[in-house]
């Protein structure tokens, strides 16, 4: 039953990242189905998201077409960690062009932050330009073989 | 638990956050380069966006909700540290204000990261993940600036110089702090001040500035008791200016 209420919830998408749905971003923390109620627990990515109060409409909108109640709670107790997008969710970042972000443990200087590999050319002869960038959730890096800026989707 | 004793930290560590927020956001469009106007916008960002999930600690807690907590309050009625309120002035004083403040604020959480409070625990978690981007970005410009040029030197040593009274002014004691202590809430401002003299004074060690003999520095205390500097009022006003005109507006 949780596995059908994950499938409806992968028509959810990141609003900033369209490529991304909200089952592999990492941000739905609990299902439970209780007959016909759904309850939902959600997590914000950063606790300045100010894209949590659309996301969580847009969970309650896809269980509601889908003939459920749902019961949407955002809340802290198992807080987000960029280590919690999938394996497929890092594949459709990088096809989105967003480099995927590196452990989030090996994070510990700003010497790890310092290269990322580029989603073009997928070489590392790149440089952390700015580790705040257009979102709250991404870096700006310059790649020097592809003479390109791109993106990666910070370790938290 | 002590709520009281509760409350009062939220709701100093919620107005740090706030008040920050405001002036990091006063940067949007003005940055010396585009990158450190990007990174101070993300950072108040950041901050007002901590501030909101402090206040709904607060709400759940019996307060009042946390736009009317933020918008209505007068000065008089905040908890946030003098630091915090200053004008932003010029790069130099922002950024030191940045490295003294975020070095206290993530120490801060990480203590609290043990809170018995467990929503606080939980949330200071969070927090302090993200706090990591705000001290790596101001120890990145600290250390550059402060060993680059003589004009980068002199004029963060004299903002430096300016700062600190009211960066000590962050670690005045509360009446309740032996209750926060006993309860395990926090482990007091006293102990969160000496973590923070050892960071700053390693960080500082890089680089060509120099502290005085701590000492010789007389704290600026007040801003916890609603005691604040005549910066306060107008940053409040502007803050709340378009909440003020219609404030049961639905967004």
């Amino acid at each position: 039953m949780e596995k059908k209420i994950l499938h409806i919830l992968e028509t959810v998408k990141d609003p900033e990242i369209p490529v991304l749905s909200l089952v592999d971003l990492g941000v739905i923390t609990e299902v439970n189905v209780q007959d016909n109620t759904v309850l939902v627990k959600m997590t914000p990515t950063f606790v300045g998201c100010p894209a949590m109060d659309y996301m969580k409409a847009e969970v309650e909108n896809a269980l509601k077409i889908n003939g459920y109640q749902p019961q949407v709670e955002i809340t802290f107790e198992k807080p987000w960690s960029s280590d919690l997008i999938s394996e497929k969710g890092k594949a459709a970042l990088k096809k989105y062009g967003l480099a995927p972000p590196p452990d989030s443990k090996l994070f510990t200087d700003l010497e790890i932050l310092e290269t990322a590999t580029c989603p073009r050319c997928n070489q590392n002869n790149t440089e952390l330009k700015s580790p705040f960038g257009p979102t709250l959730c991404r870096a700006l890096y310059y790649c020097h073989t592809c003479k390109e800026a791109f993106e990666q989707f910070k370790p938290v | 638990m002590n709520n009281l004793a509760l409350k009062e930290l939220l709701y100093k560590l919620a107005d740090d956050q706030l008040i920050l927020g405001h002036r990091n956001s006063e940067w949007t469009g003005f940055g010396p380069i585009l990158e450190e106007d990007i990174a101070f916008s993300s950072m108040a960002q950041d901050k007002i966006g901590q501030s909101l999930a402090l206040y709904t600690l607060l709400q759940s807690l019996g307060e009042s909700d946390p736009d009317t907590v933020a918008f209505t309050r007068n000065a008089s009625q905040f908890h946030n540290c003098i630091l915090v309120e200053l004008p932003n002035q010029e790069y130099d004083f922002s950024l030191i204000r940045h490295f003294l403040f975020d070095t206290a604020e993530a120490l801060r959480f990480e203590a609290l990261t043990n809170s018995s409070y467990e929503p606080l625990s939980q949330l200071a978690r969070k927090i302090r993940g993200e706090l990591r981007y705000h001290t790596l970005h101001a120890n990145t410009w600290i250390k550059q600036l402060g060993s680059a040029t003589e004009e980068s030197i002199t004029r963060l040593q004299k903002s430096l110089d300016i700062a600190l009274p009211y960066a000590l002014g962050i670690f005045e004691l509360s009446s309740l702090e032996k209750e926060l202590i006993d309860q395990k809430i926090f482990i007091g401002e006293n102990a969160l001040k000496e973590k923070w003299i050892a960071k700053i004074e390693s960080v500082l060690s890089q680089t060509q500035l120099r502290l005085p003999d701590w000492k010789t520095v007389t704290p600026v205390y007040g801003g916890r008791e609603g005691k604040h500097s005549e910066h306060l009022q107008p940053l409040l006003d502007e803050m709340s200016e378009v909440f003020r005109i219609d404030p049961g507006a639905e967004w």
